[in-house]
């Protein structure tokens, strides 16, 4: 019998065609984040994974999403709902931001781009689609590919179709900040803020939930800080993303044994390295 | 399957005489162990399978106790297999082929609380309860908590990507494991994660949480801090049906409410608590939903009402909120302790567990009764209803000729007639010996491949539980260490 995560969607085995079973190849999105990893090899091919919104269940709180789909595309087809997911509003695609694994600047709200990932379709090096993953949030069936995908720079499958979970937008929303005020005060001082950090001496913070409760935190805020109502932070004060953390010479070859068992031949967008990100 | 585990039990053991013993008995001098009563109780875990086959157990205190022990077994081509209390369900923690147990029981040690970085680190051997007491005074916990929470490990909880009634608002295990320490198959170690932040690299953390102790074996964890939430509101409403319940469960997400919990049990089990427990449950209702929502005042009171105006909007007999924490306390009470509650009606219980989208809930439930019908078994349903996570409750009594067949025979519907309805295999049970045969119903040949491509980066040899998980005709699924025995050991 036909294994139920299998998939005949044409779109993906179109996909999967174009990536062949040799040759280097990669993949593009929006090329936000391009340089990210190393420069691509030059000789690669380059693909687009396939766009559009296949399937979107508010109530089970999922939407089954192609990889080459902007994430303003689909955060926008969430909104109409009054839901979000976790994944980075920084004018990329979905399959680009999972592949880079930088999650949004209001993760404490929105989750760690890591968790939102429920499902992933991807083209293998031997040009084969690999199913892993399910629609549901609580899943142990067998081992946890999704989260091998999230910020693997494509190197070892060229994402195509991915289930990301949704979440509600919560009812009121509001941003304040301060001068200086240790991020630690204001973790204490509210139950949980949606954004919290601290840029060029100023310190944001989101605070979301019932309007009610919203008003009665930013009084809290109010009392422990010097703290102002605001718009949201534009552009220039946002915080980078933080340099990620170098890991060890064990972590190192483990990372090099998983690329070699996944992509033996180093097609799969050659030049980009997850431990030089 | 058992014909399988018995095939490749492949005789007792002796209880002295193991090659293996006098090495570790070197570092862990009498925390190895190789009697056949201690090989005996290790042979086992909390699921229904049988013929385990223990080698020594190991009981180390350290990680450098850990990596010697996996040295040793490694320099005598021995499997090994972690185990935390035992709890598990799918069989995960069951020794084939006569491993080295390592029981990290001993590891119990909270290192450090670190409310900056809001983690704490902790020995993989302390109880999930005894962290969450801990952590109570300083306004933390630790979000998932499973039903086994007052016996099982942190470390089993990172085997198992373990869940619990809370997990629906606070996500599972993995979200809540930021860094850990583990021995890699090869003895060495290695730090996945990182509590400064994101590594370079894959997320080995990531796949390392839920993946049965096939990976290694996981010495310090640091585990993320919830902080507690000032304001809980219980409710409990009763039902004419289960589908109207599950039904109401579905329009309280649609409706852009994510409760901590969304509970349901059955006629048969809530009356089965009610006589165990007396916890103010209806008697004459087909089905109860317990809804709890946790956080600032307003808010909880905003969304509590709301339940209740989509529960009276699907059909809700009654909905009654938890006047007091002593009822709240109770009422929960009732609902872990449901497993024990069925001792009454029989003595043994096969406790399933798959996943379906919400509105498949009723549907399969539907289904799940006429398999217990047509195989002459009594059915109960507990369940995680808010995600989808069904906990059919098979209750027989095993000195019944016959009777355990059917109990496997209705499992192996349900799980199909789970799979069928879009869901998958397993919520937080894991896939251990119990599942294995079914993974092919859900992967192709392909998805599998890829799978063990990962288990095999860390694991070439397929030294750590193997047996479990991957299914026959993949790697790893057969028991290497029975082709290698050492000659002598068996007799």
């Amino acid at each position: 019998m036909t294994a139920l995560l299998a998939t005949s969607d044409p779109v993906l085995l179109e996909f999967a065609e174009l990536v062949r079973t040799e040759g280097k190849v990669a993949v593009e999105g929006n090329r936000t984040r391009w340089d990210v990893g190393g420069m691509l090899d030059a000789e690669a091919r380059v693909l687009s994974a396939p766009e559009g919104i296949v399937d979107y269940k508010p109530d089970e709180m999922t939407a089954v999403v192609r990889a080459g789909t902007t994430v303003a595309e689909l955060h926008a087809a969430l909104a109409e709902k009054g839901q979000r997911s976790a994944l980075p509003e920084r004018g990329g695609t979905v399959g680009g931001a999972l592949a880079v694994g930088e999650s949004d600047f209001r993760s404490l709200g929105r989750g760690l781009i890591r968790t939102c990932l429920l499902q992933i379709r991807y083209v293998s090096a031997e040009g084969r689609i690999i199913s892993s993953g399910g629609p549901t949030v609580k899943n142990v069936s067998g081992f946890d590919l999704p989260r091998l995908m999230v910020g693997s720079l494509g190197t070892l499958g060229l994402m195509a179709e991915a289930i990301i979970r949704t979440n509600p937008i919560p009812p009121a929303s509001q941003w304040l900040s301060a001068p200086g005020v240790p991020t630690r005060v204001v973790a204490d001082a509210v139950l949980a803020p949606s954004s919290l950090y601290e840029h060029e001496g100023t310190t944001w913070v989101q605070i979301e939930g019932h309007a009610a409760d919203v008003t009665a935190e930013i009084a809290v805020l109010k009392n422990s800080g010097d703290f102002d109502e605001v718009d949201a932070p534009d552009e220039t004060q946002r915080p980078a993303p933080a340099p990620k953390i170098a890991v060890d010479a064990v972590v190192s070859a483990l990372n090099d044994q998983i690329k070699r068992n996944f992509d033996p031949d180093g097609r799969l967008n050659p030049g980009r390295d997850v431990l030089a990100a | 399957m058992l014909e399988r585990l018995r095939a490749l039990r492949g005789g007792e053991s002796e209880t002295s005489g193991d090659p293996a013993i006098d090495a570790l008995r070197a570092v862990l001098g009498d925390r190895a162990k190789l009697d056949s009563a201690r090989q005996a109780l290790h042979s086992h875990d909390a699921s229904v399978f049988e013929d385990g086959n223990s080698g020594p157990v190991c009981y180390p205190e350290t990680t450098a106790e850990v990596q010697a022990i996996v040295r040793i077994a490694r320099e005598h081509q021995r499997s090994i297999v972690p185990r935390g209390a035992g709890t598990g369900l799918a069989g995960g923690a069951i020794p084939l082929g006569a491993p080295v147990v390592v029981a990290v029981t001993r590891m119990n040690e909270i290192f450090e609380i670190d409310e900056d970085k809001r983690v704490a680190w902790v020995g993989p051997g302390v109880i999930n309860l005894d962290l969450t007491r801990q952590l109570q005074p300083r306004g933390y916990h630790f979000a998932p908590d499973p039903s086994s929470q007052q016996v099982c490990t942190i470390g089993g909880n990172v085997g198992n990507n373990a869940g619990g009634p809370h997990c629906l608002a606070y996500g599972v295990t993995n979200a809540h494991i930021v860094a850990m320490e583990v021995v890699l198959p090869n003895g060495e170690v290695a730090m996945l994660g990182s509590v400064d932040g994101e590594t370079l690299g894959y997320d080995l953390r990531g796949v390392f949480v839920g993946s049965e102790g096939t990976l290694g074996i996981v010495t310090k964890v640091a585990v993320r801090l919830t902080k507690n939430r000032p304001e809980v509101r219980t409710l409990l409403l009763s039902f004419d049906s289960v589908t109207d319940a599950a039904q109401t469960v579905s329009d309280i997400i649609a409706d852009g409410i994510v409760p901590a919990a969304l509970e349901v049990m059955d006629h048969k089990i809530t009356v089965a608590v009610e006589n165990f427990v007396n916890a103010g449950y209806p008697r004459d209702a087909a089905a109860v939903l317990l809804a709890e929502v946790d956080g600032l005042s307003a808010g909880v009171d905003i969304d509590a009402e709301r339940i209740g105006e989509i529960g009276l909007s699907n059909g809700a007999t009654d909905v009654r909120l938890a006047g007091s924490e002593e009822e709240r306390a109770l009422l929960w009470k009732g609902r872990k302790t449901a497993f024990g509650a069925i001792a009454q009606i029989a003595p043994d219980y096969y406790l399933h567990d798959t996943v379906v989208p919400r509105s498949a809930l009723a549907g399969v439930l539907e289904q799940i009764y006429e398999i217990a019908d047509r195989y002459e078994l009594i059915i109960m349903n507990v369940f995680h209803a808010g995600d989808g996570n069904l906990h059919p409750l098979i209750v027989f009594d095993g000195r019944e000729p016959g009777v355990l067949d059917r109990v496997h025979a209705a499992g192996g519907e349900i799980i199909t007639a789970s799979l069928e309805a879009g869901g998958v295999l397993s919520g937080e049970h894991g896939i251990g010996v119990e599942k294995q045969k079914f993974m092919n119903l859900l992967f192709t040949d392909d998805d599998l491949d890829h799978q063990n491509r990962l288990r095999q980066a860390f694991d070439p040899g397929c030294r750590t539980n193997p047996g479990k998980v991957m299914p026959v005709g993949h790697s790893c699924a057969d028991i290497q260490s029975l082709k290698r025995r050492p000659t002598g050991v068996w007799g």
